[in-house]
C-alpha cells in the first residue's frame, strides 16, 4: 500500500530501538518506563531555562479590558450546550439540551432557522466554512448535517453522516464543507466524508471520553488536537491517523482544547479549575492559569487574534480573561446566571460569543 | 431525617466531588476557631438567634483571606457556595449572600452535597407535611412550597396516610429537642431542601452535566474486571506502547523555553494591531458601534487598507488566507512564469479536503496529468526524489495524500523563493502605499496585462 508522505510539519524521529524479547517481562518494562520518565523529566527541565512570565515582564500590560455585553440571544428553552460562529462573522449556530438548534443573525439578534432534533442534549454543533450548512449531534451518537435554505424546511434535508458508539461531544469542519471531524464518548475521534456518509479515518489513542477537538491553523492543516477525560491532549496527523504528540499535566478531565493562533501551542481547560498552555516545540507545559479563588471547572477556552488574551468559560457562571504571556488575570465577565458551556472569539476577532446553561447566548465586545 | 443517597456515583474524580471538596476546604477555613468568620448568638427582643454571622463579616473575611480581586468577586464566590447549601440565610429560601447585616448559618456536614444526596419526592412530602404540623410562624410554608405540597398530595393520594404518619412521628421527635438546637436543625433541614428543591427561578446546583453522567455510568463496570478483556491491548502491550511513546518523546528535538517565549512575544507584537481586544478596530467595531462599515470595507477589494496589506508580509500563509492577497500573488507568479506552483498547491488542497471519497483516484490522475506527467499541460518542477516518490504513489493505491511530499516541496519553493521576491516587488510596494492616487495608470495597465495573459493560458 502506498504510504503517506513524510509529514513535513511534524518532527521526524528515528524508530525506537526494539527491545529483545528476553527482556520483555512486565517488571523490566515497568522499571524501564520509570527510568525513561525520570530521564524525560530531566531533559525537559534542562531546556526549561526561564519562565514565560519572566520573559513577558518586558511587555507593557494590556488593559484595563473594557469588554461589555453587546447582544443577548434569547430563544432556547433549555441549557445551551454549544455555539459556533459562521465565517461571515455575524451568524451563529447554537444547540441546546431541549433538542433545538437555532441559527442566529447575532448582529440583529434575529433567529433565521430553528430546527428540532429527534434527540435531546445536542452537545455539539458547527457551521460549515461556506455558511450553507451546519452539523450537529449529541446523545444520539450521530453527526447530522443540515443544508440551510429559506425555500424549504431545513429538517427535511438533513443527512446523517456518521455514527459513534457513544455520545458525540464535539465536531468541526476542517476547512471544507465536504468533511467533518468528530470527537466522542467512545474515546475516539473520526473524520467523515459528508457526501458519501463514509468514515475516512478514525483516531484511536485516548483511554477516556473525548471532550474537545481543534484544528491546527498552520498552512498544511493536517494536524488536529483532541483532549478528554483521560487528562491527555493528543496531537494527530490526519493523514496517517497516528498520534504524533502527547501532553499531560491536568489533575482532572480536560473539557476543552484550542490551538494558539500561530499553531505552535495549545491551551486546555479542565475540571481541576486550571487552564494550561502546552508548547508543541518545547514539548511541555509552559504556563498554568489558576488562582486560589477559582474553584470551578473550565468548559471552554479561546484566544484573541494576537494570542495575548485567553478567554475561559467556567462552571461558576463567569468568563475569566487571562494574559496568556504574563499569566495574570485581566478581568472577569459577569452576566450569565448558570454555567458557561461554550465560548468562541468571532472569526475576525471583534467579538466573543458565550453560551450558558441559563439558556442564553451573549456576544461581548 | 434520613434521606436517600445516590447509588455510588461518588469516586473522587467526579467533577461534582472535586468542586465540593474545594468548597469544604474553604468552609473549614471559615469555621476555624480563631481565624475564621466570627459566629455568635444574637439576642433579639426576648428570643435568641443561635450560631449566626452577618453577610458583611463573611465578605470581609473572604476579601482578607482569599485572593479575590474585589468585593464583586467575593460576593459571587459566596453566592456560589450558598447555592450549594454550605451556608445559607436564616430567613430566606433564596440561597445567596448579601454584603449587609443579614444573618447566615453554616450547614451541618451531614447535609453537605458531597454526600451525594438524591432525596425522593415522598421524603419531600413528609418534610413539607411536618412543617404544617409545627404551629410556628418561622416554619410556615412559602407559596411555592404550599403548591408543591398540594401537587405531592395529589400524586401520593393513596399513600398519603402513611406520609402523614411519618411526618407526625418526626414532628414528635423534633419536639423533644432543646429549643435552641431545634432552631438550628430546622433551618439546616430547610436549607437542604432549598438546595434539592430550589425556589422557582433559582439555579439547581445538583444538576449534572450529561456528558459527565454518561462517563460515570460507563466507569462502573470497567473497574469490576472488564479491564483485562475489554480492549485488545493486554497490560504487556500497553506497557510496551507506553515505553515506546516515552522513547519517542526523548528523541524529539525540543526547543528551549526562552526561545519559545520569545516567539510568543514576537507573535503578539506582530498581531497586536489586528487584535480588536487589544487595539480598537478600525473604523469601528461593528458590535460596539452598531455599524457594519468595517465589514463592508473588507468586502471591497478595490481599495484595500494598508494595515491589511501589511499583514501579507507576515507569512505566506497570511498572504494566501486573504483572497485579495492570493489574487495578487497569483498575478505576480504569472509574471514570473511560475503560477503553476500555486495552481498545483490549490489542486492538492482540494484533493485533501473537497473531493468526495469516490472521486479521489480520478482527481489524483487529473492532477498527475496536469502537473507532473511527462506531457503535462502545466508542468511543475520538483526534486527528483519527491518526483519518484509521487510517481510510485500514483502507481499504487491513490489516496488524498498521494501528493503530500510534492506539495510540501512546492510550498517551500514558493515560501523561500517567490514569496520573498513578491514582497520586494514594485507590485507589492505599490499596493502597500496604495491609495487610489498612487495606483497609477502604469499599475492599472500591468494588472490588465496580467489578466490578459491568464486568459491566454
Amino acid at each position: 500500500m502506498a504510504t503517506a508522505a513524510e509529514p513535513s510539519t511534524a518532527v521526524l524521529h528515528p524508530p525506537a530501538t526494539v527491545q529483545t524479547s528476553q527482556q520483555d517481562t512486565v517488571e523490566s518494562l515497568v522499571k524501564e518506563i520509570e527510568a525513561l520518565k525520570i530521564k524525560l523529566d530531566e531533559e525537559r527541565r534542562k531546556l526549561n531555562d526561564v519562565a514565560l512570565s519572566t520573559i513577558a515582564q518586558r511587555l507593557e500590560s494590556v488593559g484595563p479590558v473594557n469588554i461589555k455585553p453587546r447582544r443577548v440571544l434569547k430563544g432556547h428553552q433549555g441549557k445551551v450546550l454549544c455555539a459556533n460562529w459562521s465565517l461571515d462573522k455575524r451568524h451563529i449556530v447554537s444547540s441546546s439540551q431541549d433538542g433545538k438548534m437555532i441559527i442566529w443573525d447575532a448582529f440583529t439578534t434575529n433567529k433565521e432557522h430553528a430546527v428540532t432534533m429527534p434527540t435531546t442534549w445536542v452537545m455539539a454543533c458547527a457551521y460549515a466554512p461556506s455558511g450553507n450548512m451546519v452539523a450537529c449531534g449529541g446523545l444520539d451518537n450521530k453527526v447530522t448535517v443540515y443544508p440551510l435554505s429559506f425555500e424549504d424546511d431545513v429538517s427535511q434535508r438533513k443527512k446523517a453522516v456518521g455514527t459513534h458508539t457513544s455520545y458525540m461531544s464535539c465536531c468541526l469542519f476542517p476547512n471544507s464543507d465536504q468533511q467533518i471531524l468528530t470527537g466522542s464518548g467512545d474515546s475516539t475521534c473520526a473524520l467523515w466524508d459528508v457526501e458519501c456518509s463514509q468514515l475516512m479515518q478514525s483516531f484511536h489513542g485516548h483511554s477516556g471520553d473525548v471532550m474537545s477537538i481543534d484544528l491546527s491553523p498552520t498552512e498544511m492543516g493536517n494536524t488536529f488536537v483532541s483532549a478528554g477525560c483521560d487528562r491527555q491532549a493528543l496531537i494527530w496527523d490526519m493523514r496517517s491517523g497516528q498520534c504524533v504528540q502527547t501532553f499531560e499535566g491536568h489533575e482532572a478531565d480536560i473539557n476543552t482544547v484550542k490551538f494558539y493562533p500561530s499553531g505552535d501551542a495549545i491551551a486546555t481547560g479542565s475540571d481541576d479549575a486550571t487552564c494550561r498552555l502546552f508548547d508543541l516545540r518545547a514539548d511541555r507545559e509552559v504556563s498554568v492559569y489558576t488562582k486560589r479563588s477559582i474553584i470551578f471547572g473550565v468548559n471552554s477556552v479561546d484566544f484573541s487574534v494576537s494570542g495575548r488574551l485567553l478567554f475561559a468559560g467556567y462552571n461558576d457562571y463567569t468568563v475569566n480573561i487571562w494574559d496568556t504571556l504574563k499569566g495574570t488575570r485581566l478581568g472577569i465577565l459577569y452576566g450569565h446566571e448558570n454555567r458557561v458551556t461554550c465560548l468562541q472569539v468571532s472569526p475576525d476577532g471583534t467579538a466573543l460569543c458565550t453560551a450558558s446553561w441559563d439558556s442564553t447566548l451573549r456576544v461581548w465586545a | 431525617m434520613a434521606y436517600r443517597k445516590k447509588a455510588e456515583l461518588a469516586g473522587s474524580d467526579n467533577p461534582h466531588q472535586i468542586v465540593c471538596k474545594k468548597m469544604e476546604n474553604l468552609i473549614g477555613l471559615m469555621q476555624h476557631d480563631r481565624s475564621g468568620v466570627p459566629v455568635r448568638t444574637v439576642k433579639k427582643f426576648l428570643s435568641k438567634i443561635p450560631s449566626v454571622f452577618t453577610g458583611a463579616d463573611l465578605i470581609q473575611w473572604v476579601t482578607r483571606n482569599l485572593e479575590v480581586e474585589d468585593q464583586q468577586e467575593a460576593l459571587h464566590l459566596m453566592h456560589l457556595i450558598a447555592s450549594y447549601g454550605y451556608l445559607f440565610p436564616i430567613d430566606d429560601h433564596v440561597l445567596t449572600v448579601k454584603n449587609d447585616q443579614t444573618y447566615y448559618r453554616f450547614q451541618t456536614p451531614y447535609f453537605w452535597p458531597s454526600n451525594s444526596w438524591e432525596p425522593e419526592n415522598n421524603d419531600y412530602a413528609v418534610y413539607l407535611c411536618k412543617r404544617t404540623m409545627q404551629n410556628k410562624t418561622r416554619l410556615e410554608l412559602a407559596d411555592y412550597e404550599a403548591e408543591n405540597l398540594a401537587r405531592l398530595q395529589k400524586m401520593f393520594s393513596r399513600k398519603w396516610e402513611f406520609i402523614f404518619m411519618r411526618a407526625e412521628a418526626q414532628a414528635k421527635v423534633d419536639k423533644k429537642r432543646d429549643k435552641i438546637e431545634r432552631k438550628v436543625l430546622d433551618s439546616q433541614e430547610r436549607a437542604f431542601w432549598d438546595v434539592h428543591r430550589p425556589v422557582p427561578g433559582c439555579v439547581n446546583t445538583t444538576e449534572v452535566d450529561v456528558k459527565k453522567a454518561c462517563r460515570m455510568n460507563k466507569n462502573k463496570p470497567t473497574t469490576s474486571g472488564e479491564t483485562a478483556s475489554s480492549s485488545s491491548a493486554t497490560p504487556m502491550e500497553s506497557l510496551k506502547a507506553e515505553a515506546e511513546t516515552l522513547r519517542a518523546r526523548l528523541d524529539r528535538v525540543t526547543v528551549k523555553s526562552s526561545k519559545v517565549a520569545e516567539s510568543y512575544l514576537g507573535y503578539f507584537e506582530q498581531y497586536a494591531e489586528y487584535d480588536a481586544f487589544v487595539t480598537p478596530a478600525e473604523p469601528s467595531n461593528p458590535w460596539i458601534s452598531d455599524s457594519t462599515e468595517m465589514w463592508e470595507a473588507e468586502k471591497q477589494n478595490k481599495e484595500i487598507a494598508p494595515r491589511r496589506v501589511r499583514r501579507w508580509a507576515f507569512s505566506l500563509n497570511e498572504l494566501l488566507r486573504d483572497p485579495a492577497g492570493k489574487e495578487q500573488f497569483f498575478q505576480f507568479l504569472e509574471k514570473e512564469f511560475s503560477a503553476e506552483n500555486l495552481k498545483f498547491w490549490d489542486a492538492v488542497q482540494d484533493l485533501r479536503r473537497q473531493v468526495h471519497s469516490k472521486e479521489v483516484s480520478t482527481k489524483v490522475h487529473e492532477i498527475w496529468n496536469e502537473y507532473l506527467a511527462p506531457e503535462a499541460n502545466c508542468p511543475i518542477n520538483i526534486d527528483s526524489k519527491s518526483f519518484e516518490h509521487t510517481k510510485t504513489n500514483v502507481g499504487g493505491v491513490c489516496n488524498r495524500w498521494t501528493f503530500e511530499e510534492a506539495a510540501a516541496h512546492v510550498y517551500q519553493l514558493m515560501k523561500n523563493d517567490s514569496y520573498p521576491r513578491y514582497l520586494r516587488s514594485a507590485m507589492y510596494k505599490e499596493f502597500l502605499n496604495g491609495t487610489k492616487k498612487k495606483t497609477s495608470v502604469k499599475g492599472l495597465r500591468s494588472v490588465i496585462s496580467f489578466t490578459a495573459t491568464r486568459k491566454e493560458s
